[in-house]
C-alpha cells in the first residue's frame, strides 16, 4: 500500500517507524536497523505495520505524513540544540535521537499545551492502533498470519468460520451480595 | 418546478429516541419519514474484525472535542446497535438533583415513580431482562468476587441481550452478528416499518427552517456510502411535526445551525452537556492473587486470563447510589469491557517510571492484556460542556474516511466533576488493589480530554426557561411543533448507564407529540401496543394519559 506523500521518501519512512518505535518498541529487524531502536527483543508497532496503516487513505493522516516526518526532523534538531546532542547525520536528525530522546520529545509534543497535540496524538493513535489491533488487516487474517500485536497481548482467535465463541465464559455462581435496595427488575431503588 | 416531498412527521436520527417515536407514530396512523445519516446494517454485516471499512467503523462515530471525546452509533438503530445494552433505572435520588443551577433541574412531574410504568414499556419492547450469575462471565465475577471481598456488594444489572443467543464474543460494538443484543433493529423499528414508516439512511440533516402555514422544511444532503467525508445531493422534506433525535452531539449543532432562518434558540440549546461524569480505570491482575485470595479458577487451570470473553459490562457496584450522600458523591461502579483499537491507548501503566501511555512499560501492560479488568465510573458532571463554532456541515469535521472526527464541543471539568471522579479512583483502587489483587491507574484525560459513551442534556427538558430548551412534553420552547426525544433531552448525568430512562422519557413523551400532531391535523391516535403485540405496558400507562 502506498504511504501517502511519503510513498518515494525513504527517509521520511524511517522518521514514520522512529516515531511509531516509540509507541510501541520493537526488535531491531537487522543489525543495521537505524529506524527500530531495539529497545526490547520482540516486534512493536513496526513490524506490526504502523506505517502502513499510517499511510492507508481510509485513516486520515496520509496527507500530513510528509509535513509530519519535516516536523518530527526539525523538532529533534531544536530538542539536540537544547540538550547539546550531536546527531548522526547519516540518518534523519529524529531517527538519530536515542530512544529516551525520543520518549521525551513525544512526550513533549503530545502534552495537553502543545499546540499541534491533536496531529501527534492522532499519529500515536495509529501507532498504537496497528499493534494492538492490525487494522490495516483483517483480523481472522492478522491473527492466522501472526500479527505480532495482536499475538502479543494475547488475543484469542476465532472458531473455524472466523467468528468469534466462547463456549465457556463464567464461574457459574453467585460471588458477591446483591445490594439490599434492588428492586424486582433488578435495577437500583 | 420541484414540488417538494411532505409527510406529516419527519425524523431525524433512528436511535432510542427516534425509534420509538417512528413506530408510535406509524402505528397510530401518521406518515412517518425517518433520516438517518448512518448506513443500514444488518445482523450478516456485523463483522468480527478491526479492519478500517469494516462495520466496526461504519457503524460507531468517535467525535474528539475540546476537553471532551464523544463515542456514539452512527447507523439506523443508532446507539442500540453499538450499545452495551445495559439497562439499570436510574435511581430516585438522580430526579431530584439540582446539579450546577442550584435548583431542581428535571420537571416536577417527572419522578422515578412516574417514570416507572415509562420504564416497564421499554422492558417489555425490547425486552429487558435480569442476569442470573451462571450467565455472568468470568470479568463481571472476577469484579463481584473483589467486591464482595472488600466488603461491597456487587450487582448482575439488567441487560437487553438474549442470552440464549449470545456467545460472549465481545464484539458488540461491531454490531451483534448473532441479534442476541436486543437492538432496534429487532423491535420497534421493524414494527415502525410494517406501519408504513420510511427509513432513509446515509442522510445527515443540516437544518430546519421554518414555513408560512407553521410546518417545518427539513434540509439534508446525502453521506456518501464508503467515504463519510464526502457529501452528495441536498434534499428537503416538508414535515407538520420535527422530532430531533439525532444524538446529543448533533441535536443541537442542528438547532444552532437553524437559528438564522428559524429565530433566536432557547439558551439551553448546545448548553448544560453532561458526559454522564464518566470515566474508565484499567486494573491489572495478578493471577496468582485470583486464585489465591479470591479463589477464583476456571478450564485450564486459569484463575481469569478472559478480558475478551464476554459481553461488555455484566456486573455493578452501586454502593455508592445512596440518595443521603452529597450531590456529586454518588456514582456507580461497572465492570466493562473495552475493545483494542481506541481504547488501549488511553490505559495508563500502574507507577510508570517514564511515560504512563505509551513505550516500554506501556507494551508490557499490554502483554497483560488478557489480565485486565476495565471499570466503568459513571457520576454526577456538573453540566459543564457547551458547543462552540459549529462545522459546516454535520456535527464533525471528519477526519477518517468513517469513525474518527473534530467536533465543536467544549468540556472543562469543574472542581465538582472532578472531586467525583477522585472519590471513584480511590473506590475503585480500594477494592482492587486489597490484598496484591491487582493495579489500578484511571485513563488518562490528556490526550483526547474526558471522553463518554453517554453523551446527555445538550438540549434538555426542564421547567425553568432559563436553564432549559424543552418543556416537559419535549418540545423546543418558543419553537410550536420541534421536539426532542433523544439522550439531549436527559437533563443531566444519570449515575448509570441512560439507554433505559432516554428510552422511557421518549415513551413518555409519546403522548404529547401524538397530541401535537392531531392538532397540526394529523390523523393519528396514541395507544399502540408493544411492538411485538403484547399489551401489559400499554394498560399500564393508560391512566397516565
Amino acid at each position: 500500500m502506498p504511504l501517502g506523500n511519503a510513498e518515494h521518501d525513504p527517509d521520511q519512512i524511517l522518521v514514520l517507524e522512529a516515531f511509531a518505535d516509540t509507541i510501541v518498541p520493537g526488535a531491531k529487524r537487522s543489525p543495521e536497523d537505524r529506524a527500530i531502536a531495539g529497545v526490547v527483543d520482540d516486534p512493536g508497532a513496526v513490524e506490526a505495520g504502523a506505517v502502513t496503516l499510517l499511510g492507508d487513505p481510509a485513516g486520515g493522516l496520509a496527507p500530513a505524513l510528509e509535513v509530519a516526518a519535516m516536523e518530527l526532523d526539525e523538532y529533534a534538531t531544536e530538542y539536540a540544540r537544547e540538550h547539546d546532542l550531536t546527531l548522526d547525520a547519516d540518518v534523519p536528525p529524529f531517527v538519530a535521537l536515542s530512544f529516551a530522546d525520543r520518549t521525551a520529545l513525544v512526550a513533549r509534543l503530545c502534552a495537553p499545551d502543545h499546540p499541534e497535540k491533536q496531529m501527534w496524538v492522532g499519529l500515536a493513535l495509529f501507532s498504537n492502533m496497528a499493534y494492538d489491533s492490525g487494522a490495516h488487516l483483517s483480523t481472522t487474517e492478522a491473527l492466522s498470519t501472526g500479527h505480532p500485536g495482536l499475538l502479543g497481548i494475547g488475543f484469542a482467535p476465532p472458531q473455524e468460520d472466523g467468528l468469534w465463541r466462547f463456549p465457556r465464559f463464567s464461574y457459574g455462581r453467585q460471588l458477591a451480595d446483591l445490594h439490599p435496595h434492588t428492586t424486582s427488575t433488578g435495577s437500583p431503588s | 418546478m420541484t414540488t417538494v416531498e411532505k409527510t406529516d412527521v419527519l425524523i431525524v436520527g433512528s436511535g432510542f429516541g427516534g425509534a420509538i417515536a417512528a413506530y408510535h407514530l406509524s402505528a397510530g396512523g401518521a406518515k412517518v419519514t425517518v433520516l438517518e445519516r448512518g448506513p443500514w446494517l444488518q445482523a450478516e454485516e456485523f463483522d468480527h474484525d478491526y479492519k478500517l471499512g469494516s462495520s466496526f467503523t461504519r457503524i460507531f462515530d468517535f467525535v474528539v472535542g475540546d476537553g471532551m471525546s464523544v463515542l456514539g452509533g452512527n447507523c439506523v438503530g443508532g446507539g442500540s446497535v453499538v450499545y452495551f445494552a445495559t439497562m439499570p433505572r436510574a435511581p430516585r435520588f438522580v430526579f431530584h438533583r439540582r446539579g450546577s443551577i442550584g435548583r431542581p433541574m428535571w420537571p416536577a412531574t417527572i419522578t422515578r415513580d412516574t417514570l416507572d410504568p415509562w420504564y416497564d414499556r421499554v422492558a417489555e419492547a425490547l425486552p429487558i431482562t435480569t442476569t442470573p450469575w451462571d450467565q455472568v462471565p468470568y470479568a463481571g465475577g472476577l469484579w463481584a468476587a473483589a467486591c464482595n471481598h472488600a466488603g461491597r456488594t456487587a450487582n448482575p444489572a439488567p441487560s437487553a441481550v438474549d442470552l440464549s443467543l449470545c456467545t460472549n464474543c465481545n464484539w458488540m460494538m461491531a454490531g451483534c452478528r448473532f441479534d442476541a443484543k436486543r437492538s432496534l433493529l429487532l423491535n420497534y423499528l421493524p414494527a415502525a416499518l410494517s406501519y408504513g414508516a420510511e427509513i432513509r439512511p446515509l442522510h445527515e440533516v443540516q437544518s430546519l427552517t421554518r414555513n408560512h402555514d407553521g410546518s417545518y422544511r427539513v434540509h439534508y444532503r446525502i453521506v456518501d456510502g464508503e467515504d463519510y467525508r464526502v457529501l452528495h445531493d441536498a434534499g428537503e422534506i416538508d414535515a407538520k411535526i420535527v422530532i430531533l433525535a439525532a444524538g446529543a452531539g448533533a441535536t443541537p449543532v442542528i438547532l444552532r445551525r437553524s437559528e438564522p432562518q428559524l429565530g433566536t434558540m432557547p439558551y439551553a440549546v448546545g448548553r448544560y452537556f453532561s458526559g454522564n461524569g464518566e470515566r474508565l480505570n484499567t486494573a491489572v491482575f495478578d493471577e496468582d492473587r485470583v486464585r489465591d485470595v479470591l479463589g477464583l479458577t476456571r478450564e485450564g487451570g486459569k484463575a481469569y486470563e478472559a478480558y475478551q470473553i464476554g459481553r461488555g459490562p455484566t456486573v455493578a457496584n452501586w454502593d455508592h447510589l445512596d440518595g443521603s450522600l452529597p450531590e456529586y458523591e454518588r456514582f456507580s461502579l461497572e465492570q466493562l469491557y473495552f475493545p483494542p483499537a481506541l481504547g488501549t491507548i488511553l490505559a495508563q501503566v500502574p507507577d510508570a517510571t517514564g511515560p504512563s501511555w505509551f513505550g516500554m512499560e506501556k507494551k508490557e501492560l499490554l502483554r497483560r492484556w488478557q489480565s485486565w479488568l476495565t471499570i466503568f465510573v459513571m457520576s454526577e458532571d456538573d453540566n459543564e460542556g457547551f458547543f462552540g463554532p459549529l462545522p459546516e456541515t454535520g456535527n464533525a469535521n471528519r477526519f477518517s474516511q468513517q469513525m474518527l472526527g473534530h467536533g465543536p464541543l467544549r468540556y472543562t471539568p469543574t472542581a465538582n466533576t472532578r472531586r467525583g471522579w477522585a472519590l471513584a479512583d480511590a473506590e475503585i483502587k480500594d477494592i482492587l488493589e486489597r490484598d496484591g489483587l491487582a493495579r489500578v491507574m484511571p485513563w488518562t484525560n490528556d490526550l483526547v480530554g474526558a471522553y463518554t459513551v453517554h453523551p446527555l442534556a445538550s438540549c434538555r427538558i426542564g421547567d425553568d426557561p432559563a436553564t432549559s430548551a424543552l418543556d416537559d412534553r419535549h418540545e423546543l420552547r418558543d419553537h410550536p411543533g420541534i421536539f426532542v426525544t433523544d439522550g439531549s433531552a436527559v437533563p443531566g448525568a444519570l449515575t448509570v448507564n441512560p439507554a433505559s430512562t432516554i428510552a422511557a422519557l421518549a415513551e413518555r413523551a409519546m403522548p404529547g407529540i401524538v397530541a401535537a400532531a392531531r392538532a397540526r391535523g394529523v390523523n393519528v391516535r396514541y395507544g399502540a401496543p408493544s411492538p411485538d403485540g403484547a399489551t401489559a405496558g400499554r394498560r399500564a400507562v393508560a391512566n397516565t394519559v
